[in-house]
């Protein structure tokens, strides 16, 4: 047999016959495991995740769940087609051995693979003093039940609901507080919400929004401490600048934690920001060599993005999870030449205050952003950000039609500041900083980035952020 | 005498019921320039690209006159002459469009608390649709534009929009007389079609006065439905003044009707022409929701749009459409594009990802989408369940003049009777 034909029956032997576990039973999962059906895979599949759900969506958590609207147990997500897959909920891997190709349980099993799909995403990053996050009222926000139990809380209506950090699940939470009409104080440590994902600029406009909503908003401050009642029950916080918030529900909204631990000794270049992974989706090992059996997929992957000097970019999107897990399942099951790459245009979108923020491209990579069409005054608006001449994301508020338009930009690397629009054009359209904090300031993680040339992060800063 | 462009082939009238061969001559040249000025594009991606390009508008006031034929010299611009009206939302662009569209939005599909106004206009439509085709049984032949699909939508849009249906007999005369004069092609500047834009200008002028007088009476006294709430409440962003509200009045009582009677006698000559497909969606009625997908892909209503220009240069496609120049968006050729649909003249009711441009794409999208796709899924699903053994009579069927508003002027079929 000629080599190619050799190759050949391999693929075809391995879609029949092959081994694929996939670690992480949420979105990056669930998909991926739909698409290796999907390319034809009908060899053995098994899906193992630490929580005892079927997988289930996040976004809704903190909107939708929170306000009431649908029960935290209705969020599973739709299934696309059957996956015939033996599922291992409610326990966690605890280690992956690559020289044997196993991966160890929690409860002493372990499971033997071919290829390896790690989409174990990113945990909430809980209130860093252990004895006060354990009061009674102090929440964080990743899960379902997570979500359920913050509900309960706001629907006893609390006196006041003090949230700590503005990036967009904090403001996303002080949102629903004010619709619900429950006093609420949002801490931020840098100069405005928002400002880790997108700038000043847009912080400001945030800023206003939330204090117009009635928010009590205190930027430029963190929380020392909390304080409980004699029962346990939180019951007010005390303040880098001294004041006290006197408040009966508390939610940590510190960023998030990849789930990387029980990567430990793999070998992998795992680290704080992820899994490194080729734009394939293959993962990396210490050395910087990619491996052939071993795919990360979603927010615990970060892989190099040729839009962005080819820095490793860590994303925790939605759609990120979807187009990631497609393509690395298809790499688990061909061979070169037909790998693809996943070079997406990094995108999200949050609903806070009534308006709906959508967002195209690497914000932070910027250091200048310009309004390009609609009114800042009216909360209505595109802007777009550059770095040194060229386009390299926008944000709109109420203005999401647009995005794509922007999107085309960034991918062409267009010249910034963009062409005028023909109509509806800002009172100014002079580039201005971008005013992203310098790194090292302490703020809201971004969901969004760029870690570096470094496979390995070796040179990444590992301490915790406390606030 | 020039050759004429494929453009200018695809809009004589002798080429209505076959535009398709020019368009596939016109996208080798995907933005090309009309003798006129005008830049036509007929390409799928060219044209979501301008769709979302915001140095396009779609302001007629940003629109320069065309000049007037040759044939004419000295001939009045048309814009001015027969456009009386104040720019309504298809014709301008943001911030009035959005503010605006908003507001209308408030009134067709109910605030945001109870948004089912369109869905409970089902049992209705499904009324009507029973009715008109139990009014054909013991006909041998029908016509399905005049006996089926104009009654549905002109019903309903009155009913949605609150114009009285007995007025029906003269904004239908006013809207087909305007309609026949409208004319893009080479054939503008004869002798027949100059004499019709007299009687167009007399009739767009005669449709807004009596929408105004209607605005009026239900300023005095509210009633039921769209017009009567839009006077009454502008919602957050504020009343819409008099001249604009009755511009935009205008245009949903036309776009409401026009396109969807069109779609419905397209959707039927198309399945006659089938008979396949036409079996396929008799034995698995659930087909019909992609099929009207595929359907307006097939033979769209619109077949392109006409008030857009650029503000500024735009490069495209090799080409660079200067500031101020007129812009055509075909969706009609766009929905052929082989580059972008398989086999496109082929009809696949199953069609996967079937992003046609039959409602547009980016902030122009059709408003009245959801109402359209309920009435021509209803109108459709139940012909082919209950019309018996349907047979086209005249294929070609003669084609109405309009090259926009493109659709079948009679549709005659031969049945053997109605089901139940
Ligand atoms: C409240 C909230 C709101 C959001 N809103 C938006 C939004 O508006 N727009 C947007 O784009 N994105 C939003 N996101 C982000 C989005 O939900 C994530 O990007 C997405 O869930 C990522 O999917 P994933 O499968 O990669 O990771 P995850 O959803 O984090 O799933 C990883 C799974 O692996 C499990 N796991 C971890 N370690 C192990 C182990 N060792 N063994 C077994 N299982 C393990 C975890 O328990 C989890 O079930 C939001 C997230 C949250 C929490
Ligand atoms: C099959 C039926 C229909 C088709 C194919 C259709 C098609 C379209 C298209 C292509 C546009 C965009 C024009 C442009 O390029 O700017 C449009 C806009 C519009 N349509 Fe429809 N339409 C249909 C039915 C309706 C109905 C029933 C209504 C009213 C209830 C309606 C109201 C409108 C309005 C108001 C606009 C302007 C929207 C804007 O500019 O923001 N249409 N339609
Ligand atoms: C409701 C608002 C409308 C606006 C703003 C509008 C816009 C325009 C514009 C800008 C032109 C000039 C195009 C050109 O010369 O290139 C035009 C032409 C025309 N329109 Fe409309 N249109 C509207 C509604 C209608 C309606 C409802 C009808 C008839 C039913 C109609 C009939 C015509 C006619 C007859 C012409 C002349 C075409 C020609 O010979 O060039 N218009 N329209």
């Amino acid at each position: 047999m000629t080599l190619s034909a050799t190759l050949a029956e391999l693929v075809r032997d391995f879609r029949a016959n092959g081994r694929i576990v996939i670690v992480g039973a949420s979105l990056a999962g669930l998909r991926g495991a739909e698409a290796l059906r999907e390319e034809g895979f009908t060899g053995s599949l098994t899906i193992i995740g630490d929580e005892p759900y079927e997988p289930y969506d996040r976004p809704p958590l903190s909107k939708q769940v929170l306000k009431g609207w649908v029960p935290a147990d209705h969020t599973a997500l739709p299934r696309f087609r059957e996956v015939e897959a033996q599922w291992r909920l409610g326990v966690a891997a605890i280690g992956l051995d690559r020289a044997t190709k196993q991966v160890r349980l929690a409860d002493g099993e372990q499971v033997p693979y071919d290829r390896l799909l790690i989409a174990t995403g990113t945990r909430a990053r809980q209130w860093p003093d252990p004895a006060e996050a354990a009061l009674e009222g102090v929440f964080s926000l990743r899960s379902r039940d997570d979500a359920a139990r913050l509900q309960q809380a706001l629907a006893a209506r609390p006196s006041r609901v003090l949230v700590i950090g503005g990036g967009f699940i904090g403001s996303e939470v002080a949102s629903v507080c004010r619709e619900l009409d429950i006093p609420v104080t949002l801490t931020e440590r840098g100069s405005a919400p928002l400002v880790g994902a997108l700038g000043g600029v847009i912080g400001e406009i945030a800023a206003q929004m939330q204090r117009d909503h009635g928010v009590d908003l205190r930027c430029g401050v963190s929380v020392a401490s909390l304080e409980g009642d004699a029962a346990g029950h939180v019951r007010r916080a005390r303040l880098s600048d001294g004041t006290t918030v006197e408040a009966d529900v508390v939610l940590a909204a510190l960023g998030s934690i990849r789930n990387v631990e029980w990567l430990q000794g793999s070998g992998l270049a795992a680290g704080f920001w992820g899994v490194g992974c080729d734009a394939g989706g293959r993962a990396f090992d210490i050395n910087g060599v990619v491996t052939d059996s071993v795919y990360v997929a979603g927010d615990v992957a970060r892989a190099p993005h040729v839009l962005y000097e080819y820095q490793f970019l860590a994303m925790e999107h939605w759609d990120n999870a979807v187009f990631g897990a497609e393509v690395a399942a298809h790499n688990m099951v061909n061979l070169e030449p037909h790998y693809r790459p996943h070079l997406l245009l990094p995108g999200f979108w949050s609903g806070q205050f009534g308006v709906n923020i959508k967002s195209v491209g690497v914000p932070p990579f910027a250091d200048e952003i310009v309004f390009t069409q609609g009114s800042v005054k009216d909360r209505c608006f595109a802007a777009a950000y550059g770095r040194r001449g060229r386009i390299v994301a926008a944000v709109t508020f109420d203005h999401g039609k647009w995005l794509e338009y922007y999107a085309h930009l960034i991918e062409e690397s267009a010249a910034f500041p963009p062409p005028p629009p023909g109509w509806d054009r800002p009172d100014v359209m002079k580039p201005v900083p971008a005013e992203f904090p310098a790194p090292g300031v302490p703020t809201a993680i971004p969901d969004v980035v760029l870690t570096g040339h470094d496979p390995n992060e070796r040179r990444a800063e590992f301490r915790p952020r406390g606030h | 005498m020039a050759e004429e462009t494929p453009w200018q082939q695809a809009l004589r009238y002798a080429n209505r019921a076959d535009p398709y061969p020019f368009y596939a001559e016109l996208r080798k040249t995907p933005v090309a320039r009309q003798p006129d000025g005008t830049y036509v594009v007929s390409t799928y991606r060219e044209i979501v690209t301008l769709l979302h390009d915001p140095r396009v508008s779609s302001d007629v006031r940003k629109l320069p006159a065309r000049a007037p034929a040759p044939a004419e010299p000295g001939a009045e611009p048309i814009t001015e002459a027969v456009i009386e009206l104040e720019p309504n939302i298809i014709t301008c662009d943001p911030p009035e469009h959005d503010h605006d569209r908003r507001t209308m939005t408030r009134h067709f599909f109910g605030p945001p608390h109870a948004p089912h106004q369109i869905s409970d206009l089902e049992p209705d439509i499904r009324r009507i649709v029973a009715g008109l085709l139990d009014g054909m049984r013991g006909k041998t032949r029908i016509d399905v534009v005049d006996e089926f699909a104009y009654p549905l939508p002109v019903t309903l849009i009155c009913k949605v929009l609150g114009v009285p249906l007995e007025d029906e007999p003269r904004f239908h005369a006013w809207i087909e007389t305007a309609l026949d004069a409208l004319d893009f092609g080479p054939e503008a500047a004869s002798e027949e079609m100059r004499s019709r834009l007299a009687g167009a200008r007399r009739s767009v002028k005669e449709l807004a006065q009596f929408m105004s007088g209607l605005l009026g009476q239900y300023a005095e006294r509210p009633g039921p439905g769209m017009l009567s709430a839009m006077v009454h409440d502008g919602g957050p962003d504020g009343r819409m003044s008099e001249g604009v509200l009755v511009s935009n009045a205008v245009l949903l009582l036309f776009a409401g009707h026009e396109t969807t009677v069109n779609l419905i006698a397209h959707s039927v000559l198309t399945l006659l022409r089938h008979p396949e497909a036409l079996e396929e969606l008799r034995r698995r009625p659930d087909l019909i929701v992609p099929a009207v997908e595929e359907l307006l892909r097939f033979e769209s209503s619109v077949q392109f749009w006409h008030t857009r220009s650029a503000v500024e240069d735009i490069d495209i496609a090799g080409t660079t459409i200067p500031a101020g120049a007129p812009i055509f968006l075909v969706y009609g050729s766009g929905n052929r594009d082989p580059e972008r649909f398989t086999d496109p003249d082929r009809l696949d009711l199953e069609r996967p990802d079937n992003e046609h441009l039959g409602f547009s794409q980016g902030i122009h999208f059709c408003f009245g989408a959801p109402l359209a796709r309920l009435e021509v899924q209803a109108a459709v699903g139940e012909f082919v369940r209950r019309v018996e053994n349907p047979r086209l009579v005249v294929d070609p069927p003669p084609y109405r003049h309009n090259q926009i508003f493109r659709g079948p002027r009679h549709v005659l079929v031969d049945i053997d009777g109605i089901r139940d």
